[in-house]
């Protein structure tokens, strides 16, 4: 079974091969350093997911999981046809993980999957791939940690949770990969009837990243899909989502927040696609990016198409600098200016991080934002 | 030593001259009030002694505790005793005012040569000074000043003194948009901090003020320079007057 969609994946990659800028979803991002890397890269020698135990989860590796399930769920949402990066992941990944929260069940510890890379010298590029089966009436937690040291690698992940009716699932994915990595992630969601799902894409690392966001709603459903990228140096981080209201009576809200630094570069491009039955949707899509640097650049962009005429959907932009009464107002209570600085970009990023349930996750993430900061500035 | 020396100081703001010569010596513990029509320069006087770099001082000097305080960045004067109550202060939604007054308190405390205040002790002294300032302890939790009426804004800057304990504090119109009772409780909260160790400059435009806080010297701004100086009854003879005679004396 998985042989036969690899090889649809190989045979998809080979005829469409990597976007270039002219592509419309990629028109910001080049991929040309990673297409280079992907032509001479290894395998690298252990599989990159480590898979952890959780009392009440099923969790295997995807080549010991139950075959029915594989079969009815292993690469039918992430799009191979549609997608490069999801056909390079489905045509060569290694191994995957498999993880079954089953019927009714309320999973309090939170699914921490780490995800580490390396290479040293030689580039390395490795394809994790999660299949995520929440059955319905079911609660989890899924943290998804991708870290990373050497030389320049690639990471691409591709991660499909599938939630049934009534679930409750909050994910993480928080990418804090090595200085010279690229990384490009799709987090494929389809959800059932009034579940409410949570994603949190938390970017720190990595010099060319692009993250995608879809999810595919029905009736009744809540989604929310909030983000944190903080671009420093030649970073290059882009986050693209996508929300298809395919049912009525659902609802979206995204909040993406962004923070950059020298000659980084981010791109927001947000799509909502409310179809003709989504009637009585709700969609809430809000970008706010804090630009610390005359030479950052951000490029946002909503992509709304609205097919049904009963529906509220709502969009918004910001791009601005930190207020100099705050941080003078700051200063003369004798914060210095570095301190203050770093006061009022943690404020700017506050009601992402306060949206972090998991309280060591939420310290570590205050963590990475302070330490990352700090490093900008010496 | 006095602690204050300010000398023929002149400053502009967006190239127009605000300040046209101030001469002013403020001595340890003393309370003295600036007054003056609106545009005379009293808010810039207290901007450029806070170090705001929207103002240019253009000429002159000026000596805190004999050190040159314009050479001094905002967060050094702070840390050297100078704390200004803003006529508006700033909302800073994401930053908690409690946070917010800890890394204040400790960035003046390691300037002092002190160790951080632990938890403990530290909100022990922000509960007493709550007290004094009648204010409600939730507000400690909420940002910095964000959805804060008027009054509460101007408490919590006189709570924040009350924190600090500054050395020189500079009340910028503190009474602007204060009703009687509120009016009532930040001058007593202000009062309450008087004390041999600590000066103040008490920026206002009306008298009324100065009936709960009543200064040792009363100066007289107009046009960007002192034109008059005096005891607390001056204030007194501004109220009947008003400041027309005060402007007629300059252009005289």
């Amino acid at each position: 079974m998985i042989d036969q969609i690899r090889e649809e994946a190989r045979q998809r990659f080979r005829e469409i091969g990597f976007p270039t800028t002219h592509d419309e979803d990629w028109r910001f991002t080049s991929v040309t350093p990673i297409s280079r890397l992907v032509a001479q890269a290894l395998s690298p020698a252990a599989p990159a997911l480590l898979p952890a135990q959780v009392r009440g989860v099923e969790i295997s590796k995807l080549s010991d999981a139950p075959p029915d399930l594989i079969e009815a769920h292993l690469a039918r949402y992430a799009s191979y046809q549609a997608n490069a990066f999801v056909a390079l992941n489905t045509a060569n990944f290694q191994d995957g993980l498999f993880i079954r929260i089953p019927k009714g069940a309320v999973i309090e510890e939170p699914i921490e999957l780490a995800i580490p890379s390396s290479a040293n010298g030689h580039p390395t590029a490795s394809h994790p791939r999660i299949l995520i089966v929440a059955e319905p009436d079911s609660q989890a937690t899924i943290i998804e940690t991708y870290t990373g040291h050497g030389s320049a690698y690639f990471t691409n992940p591709v991660t499909e949770i599938v939630a049934g009716d009534h679930a409750v699932i909050d994910h993480y994915k928080l990418q804090t990969e090595g200085a010279h990595a690229f990384h490009v992630s799709t987090l494929q969601i389809q959800l059932g009837r009034d579940t409410n799902f949570r994603s949190h894409a938390l970017s720190f690392g990595g010099a060319l990243v692009r993250n995608d966001v879809n999810a595919v709603l029905s009736q009744g459903c809540e989604c929310t899909l909030n983000g944190l990228y903080l671009a420093a140096g030649d970073q290059h981080i882009d986050n693209h989502t996508s929300i298809d209201h395919a049912k009525p009576h659902a609802a979206s809200h995204e909040l993406y927040k962004g923070i950059l630094e020298g000659h980084s570069r981010a791109v927001f491009n947000g799509k909502i696609l409310v179809r003709k039955d989504a009637q009585k949707t709700d969609a809430k899509q809000t970008n706010k990016n804090l630009v610390l640097s005359e030479d950052a650049v951000i490029d946002t962009k909503p992509e709304l198409q609205i097919l049904a005429d009963d529906v509220r959907c709502t969009h918004g932009a910001t791009i601005g600098q930190l207020d100099p009464e705050a941080l003078f107002y700051l200063q003369s209570r004798g914060i210095g200016l570095a301190d203050a600085r770093n006061l009022l970009i943690l404020a700017f990023a506050r009601d992402i991080v306060d949206r972090i349930k998991v309280a060591p996750l939420r310290e570590q993430l205050e963590r990475i934002l302070l330490e990352k900061l700090h490093a900008v500035r010496n | 030593m006095s602690l204050l020396e300010i000398k023929n100081l002149h400053a502009n703001v967006a190239g127009r001259e605000i300040l046209k010569g101030i001469d002013l010596v403020i001595g340890a513990g003393e309370v003295h009030a600036i007054m003056g029509p609106n545009g005379s320069g009293k808010s810039t006087l207290a901007q450029v002694l806070s170090g705001r770099d929207l103002y240019q001082v253009t000429g002159g000097e000026v000596l805190y505790d004999g050190k040159d305080l314009l050479e001094m960045s905002p967060e050094d004067r702070a840390r050297e005793g100078i704390f200004m109550a803003f006529q508006y202060p700033v909302e800073i939604p994401g930053v908690s005012n409690l946070y917010f007054l800890k890394a204040a308190l400790n960035a003046i405390r390691k300037h002092q040569g002190l160790a951080d205040l632990d938890a403990m002790d530290f909100l022990a002294l922000v509960k007493e000074r709550m007290a004094l300032m009648e204010m409600d302890q939730s507000l400690l939790n909420r940002a910095v000043n964000t959805g804060f009426s008027g009054g509460e804004k101007k408490r919590n800057e006189i709570f924040q003194m009350a924190v600090l304990q500054p050395k020189l504090a500079i009340l910028d119109e503190t009474d602007s948009g204060l009703d009687i009772d509120a009016l009532k409780t930040v001058a007593a909260g202000v009062n309450a901090l008087r004390g041999p160790e600590r000066a103040m400059i008490v920026v206002t435009h009306y008298q009324r003020l100065l009936n709960y806080i009543v200064p040792d010297y009363v100066h007289v701004l107009a046009e960007g320079r002192i034109v008059k100086s005096g005891g607390k009854e001056l204030a007194l003879e501004l109220e009947e007057s008003g400041y027309v005679g005060i402007e007629g004396l300059v252009s005289a």
